[in-house]
């Protein structure tokens, strides 16, 4: 369980990106924060692995203050993923994904085992292990950049929009993986994005912020669709939008599934 | 005979190439006074380079301190601390440190400064100590530019510790010293010519081992 109490954060340059926020996060589930940039969403996440300290206020993890904790010890026991995964470009994929293990002082071959392993749970074949990451493509770099996350096996897999720089498609292929790989491993995830949609596929809690992380809402997709806060959740999530406002209609014995603008999405199963 | 069939002339002297005054010893004397200035300008560089491309910090006053020592002639320092200390190896060699400690300086903070800063923080995020960061994240990754700072400051440094003979020391400098004090031009003229023969060798020496360094992570291996 991860929780913010009474969290402020001002930088040096005197700009104010958090004021007392308050949230806890339930273990073995997906956080999203969405919002737009400016909202303090990444530097929320950062605060999990001390990456940013807050000005006020504290960061619990399971009952413990991080601020007690030592910085480097306590990055090297959270998995970070980042946008333009943040690769080593010396070092070769499995050297990549072996990092934080080599850190924490595993052996070379046990750790490269390790890699090898992960590389395969995030559908990685091994013979792009002895590449280096200049050499694959924006999906497969990021594709590594969560299996260096997981390498450590850690309990919490912070996410900063880990998906942002990659194309659409590639985008809803990774999201994908990312739902198997949470069904499968069963991991604390907080993830940061800007996209309502990927915060919906992905999150089972959703929090959505404004300017200088003021929480608009909190809650499961459902309730945030069926319940929006105010008019800037209700517009953020789009549901001012003829995509996000479908009915049924009849046809032909099927009930089909038009959007706002009448145009068919899909059948009701 | 013109200047040039005599410098011809002055190369082809059994004399030129054997004893104390003869191109190898002075060679060997000459690189000895670059590797010593090179060595302890990097002592003083090195370290402060690395601090200041990591963390940021003294950033204004290096560059200040570079460029004003830029400015100072090597000539008229040396005379200075030969006044100051007396004759001997300790002038020379602080002068051509002076020499040698900006371009160096400048070289190994531009290397570690030049490494994308994202690399850094995700490096950071791992886990990786600050010590880590620099020596297994910077240093590899600016390391083409840091040799490169090491190759201005050779270059300059075996072009420049020609000045060790004007107050009586060995090195190549001594031909162009004696032949001018004799007026003997061919030894001036070939004694330059070993200079910059040397100059452009151990240039092109750094410029092999700058090439290895870089695009090292980009070539194929598949």
């Amino acid at each position: 369980m991860i929780e913010y109490r009474q969290i402020s954060k001002t930088f040096d340059d005197g700009t104010q990106a958090v004021r007392e926020f308050d949230l806890t996060i339930p273990s073995r589930t997906t956080t999203v924060f969405v919002g737009s940039s400016g909202c303090g969403k990444t530097t929320l996440l950062r605060m999990v692995n001390r990456m940013v300290d807050p000005s006020v206020g504290q960061v619990l993890i399971d009952d413990e203050d991080v601020a007690t904790r030592n910085k480097v010890e306590l990055r090297r026991s959270i998995g970070y993923v980042m946008q333009h995964a943040g690769l080593l470009p010396h070092r070769t994929v499995v050297d990549n994904v072996a990092t934080v293990l080599r850190l924490n002082g595993v052996g070379k071959t046990q750790a490269h085992e390790r890699a090898l392993e992960v590389l395969t749970t995030v559908g990685l074949e091994e013979s792009h292990a002895r590449r280096y990451p200049s050499q694959l493509s924006g999906g497969q770099q990021q594709r590594v950049g969560v299996a260096r996350g997981l390498a450590a096996d850690p309990n919490i897999l912070l996410m900063d929009e880990p998906f942002g720089a990659v194309d659409p498609i590639v985008r809803e292929e990774l999201q994908g993986e990312l739902q198997r790989l949470q069904r499968e491993l069963d991991k604390t995830i907080v993830f940061v994005t800007h996209d309502i949609d990927e915060a919906f596929a992905l999150g089972d809690q959703i929090v959505i912020l404004k300017k200088g992380g003021e929480i608009a809402q909190v809650g499961a997709p459902a309730d945030i669709l069926a319940a929006p806060a105010d008019d800037f959740v209700r517009s953020f999530v789009g549901l001012d939008k003829a995509t996000r406002t479908l009915r049924v209609e009849e046809r032909d014995g099927r009930s089909l599934v038009v959007d706002g603008n009448g145009r068919a999405t899909g059948v009701l199963a | 005979m013109s200047v040039l069939s005599e410098t011809i002339d002055w190369f082809s002297r059994s004399s030129t190439w054997s004893g104390n005054d003869g191109i190898p010893h002075r060679l060997v004397e000459h690189l000895g006074y670059t590797a010593l200035t090179v060595g302890i300008a990097a002592v003083v560089a090195v370290p402060l380079g690395l601090y200041i491309g990591h963390t940021g910090r003294l950033r204004g006053l290096a560059v200040a301190f570079t460029g004003a020592v830029r400015a100072l002639p090597t000539l008229g320092l040396l005379t200075w601390f030969a006044l100051l200390v007396g004759l001997g190896l300790t002038a020379p060699i602080t002068a051509l440190v002076l020499l040698a400690v900006p371009p160096l300086l400048a070289g190994v903070y531009s290397g570690v400064e030049s490494v994308d800063q994202r690399t850094v923080d995700a490096a950071r995020a791992q886990g990786m100590t600050e010590i880590q960061i620099l020596t297994r994240v910077e240093v590899p990754l600016g390391l083409s530019i840091i040799l490169g700072g090491l190759r201005s400051a050779t270059l300059q440094v075996v072009a420049t510790a020609t000045v060790g003979a004007f107050i009586g020391l060995g090195g190549l400098g001594r031909y162009i010293i004696d032949g001018q004090r004799s007026s003997d031009y061919p030894q001036m003229l070939g004694g330059s010519l070993v200079v910059v023969v040397l100059a452009l060798l151990l240039d092109g020496a750094w410029a092999i081992a700058q090439s290895l360094t870089s695009g090292r992570h980009t070539r194929v291996l598949v």
